[in-house]
């Protein structure tokens, strides 16, 4: 495994969130929602977090806040990838219920501070997106098992049902004649992969809450799967015995699979998913692909979960 | 321009007609057409496209030629039904079109897959959509080609019949688009439609011609 990097600020130097929710307090006072967004480079509601460094960091070069929230595919907010930076200023991550509901023992909703309540990690992984790019993003969360460990799910669960949540008001790419994927957005995993350890539940990223563009206020991080699997601004996780029905797969079944587990040998029918580009890696002229890895380089984690499976068969 | 006085071959004193903006626009034509491109090129070489630059390029330079083939098609149906005479442009739309195509394939052949021609001649193989833009390009080389007065005098009515071929690159182009996105949105939509309507146009106009001179012949025997 390797090394531990992020982050290069010790977690004693990070502003409490006291301090952090005086200086809004006073901001607000002051009457101009235009100094807001002076907090936290750019992102409105960005609140430093507590954390220790997780396990599973990789030594890779993060990719640059800057791109890492300005360049996202987050189609509640349109189709381009500079959309969910543009478009989510409505949008209000704050109050929030995540319910968990379905075959579990103790149903139970979770507030914001509920969730930040459970002990904070700093988890720098890999993202590969379908698209065929990457990066490396220095995520804040817990394991999804931490939760999941809560509300007792009963032996009949097999999989769980994630579900974005569905604002047509805040969320622009939910309203209008052209509407890319049906609303609201689900996802599904096998509960042994919701259990698996490198399985998180992200509620920042840099050290700080997460920008809305990246799914505030909390989303899915699975680093072996393809990007579109983390599925963000979570309302709904249900328990439940039959494999779950997940929106890209629901839209073009022959692209996307329940699995998309990243696989350099299973190509997307319209590109190859052999090569990546690392965003911001070798600037515009000598942006060298480089070879995608099984598991997105998490194989030595998680392969056995597949053992015996048809990989092809099963996208 | 001031009038101009001067003394020709034959002696006579000749009036310069004021200064011809004309071929002065169709060069002002191309610079304006070169502006997204050199534009963004410049965003990216100096790192300012935030995530994926080199594809945002790719796909600027992919719009931007789809959008000139357009234009390009534009010119006859506005002559024909509004009166308004772009003819003089048509040759730089096309060839702004040609060459934003070849930036297109260059970017995706020389940024975006690092000259890995086993990956390219695959894709080109493999997967219609890129089968359909590499056809479009191909099929625009020679029209390139001939864009200029000698290959017009040279080609007869064969230029015309050549030149038909923009039709099958428009439709080519607009669908190859269509086919490169993940979700159906309204974009390549309206580029298809107009495609379609552009060349549909084309089957229409014989008929649109003669009504035109039947009106003109009511007309003129009022
Ligand atoms: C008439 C010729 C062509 C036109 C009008 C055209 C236009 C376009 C357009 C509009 C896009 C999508 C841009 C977007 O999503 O915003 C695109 C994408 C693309 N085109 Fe072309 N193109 C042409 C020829 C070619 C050729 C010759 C190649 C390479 C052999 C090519 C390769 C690609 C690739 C790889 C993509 C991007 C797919 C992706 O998102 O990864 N195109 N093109």
């Amino acid at each position: 495994m390797a090394s531990y990097r992020y982050p290069k600020v010790a977690a004693s130097e990070i502003t409490p969130r006291s301090v952090w929710l005086d200086r809004r307090r006073f901001l607000a006072g002051v009457g101009t929602a235009a100094a807001l967004p002076l907090i936290g480079g750019g992102v409105a509601h960005a609140a430093a977090l507590k954390t220790t460094p997780g396990p599973f960091n990789i030594d890779e070069e993060p990719t640059a806040k800057s791109d890492v929230t300005s360049y996202n595919n987050f189609y509640e907010f349109g189709t381009g990838k500079g959309d969910p930076s543009a478009n989510s200023g409505d949008f209000q991550p704050e109050p929030w219920t995540l319910e968990v509901d379905g075959l579990v023992g103790k149903p139970q909703k979770f507030d914001l501070d509920s969730l930040h309540a459970f002990p904070l990690e700093d988890r720098t992984y890999r993202m590969r997106c379908v698209e065929a790019w990457s990066m490396v993003i220095p995520w804040v969360g817990f394991p999804l098992a931490a939760l999941l460990d809560r509300v007792e799910p009963l032996g009949s669960a097999k999989y769980v049902a994630f579900e974005t949540v569905m604002r047509p008001e805040e969320m622009p790419g939910q309203r209008g004649l052209f509407q890319p994927l049906e609303w609201p957005y689900v996802e599904g995993l096998r509960l042994d992969e919701a259990r698996h350890p490198l399985t998180i539940l992200s509620v920042g990223l840099y050290g700080e809450t997460l920008p809305k563009q990246n799914g505030a206020p909390v989303r899915l991080v699975v680093p072996w799967k393809y990007g579109f699997k983390g599925i963000k601004s979570i309302v709904r996780m249900s328990l439940v015995e039959e494999e779950p029905v997940t929106s890209w797969s629901r839209l073009a079944p022959q692209e996307y699979g329940f699995y998309a587990n990243v696989n350099p040998e299973v190509d997307h029918p319209r590109w190859s998913q052999a090569s990546e580009t690392r965003v911001g890696e070798g600037g515009f002229f000598n942006a060298a692909r480089r070879p995608t890895l099984p598991f997105n380089g998490y194989g030595e984690e998680v392969a056995s979960l597949y053992a015996g499976m048809d990989l092809r068969a099963n996208y | 321009m001031a009038q101009v006085q001067a003394k020709s071959a034959q002696g006579r004193t000749v009036q310069a007609k004021s200064w011809n903006w004309r071929p002065a626009s169709i060069w002002a034509l191309y610079a304006l057409g070169f502006v997204p491109a050199v534009w963004y090129f410049y965003l990216g070489a100096t790192g300012q496209i935030a995530g994926n630059a080199v594809k945002e390029f790719e796909h600027l330079l992919g719009i931007w030629a789809l959008r000139f083939l357009i234009a390009t098609l534009t010119v006859t149906p506005l002559r024909d039904l509004a009166g308004i005479n772009l003819l003089r442009y048509r040759r730089a739309l096309g060839l702004l079109a040609f060459w934003y195509v070849l930036m297109h394939f260059l970017t995706y052949m020389v940024l975006d897959q690092n000259l890995n021609l086993a990956t390219i001649l695959a894709d080109i193989a493999k997967r219609p959509f890129i089968t359909i833009g590499m056809a479009c390009l191909v099929l625009l080389i020679p029209l390139a080609a001939t864009s200029n007065a000698w290959s017009i005098r040279r080609l007869g009515p064969n230029w015309q019949r050549l030149h038909k071929l923009s039709y099958l690159i428009v439709l080519g182009g607009a669908t190859h688009f269509a086919m490169s996105v993940k979700v159906v949105t309204a974009e390549p939509f309206i580029y298809l439609l107009l495609a379609f309507v552009l060349v549909g146009y084309r089957a229409l106009r014989p008929r649109v011609m003669r009504w035109k001179k039947a009106q003109r012949l009511a007309a003129s025997t009022r």
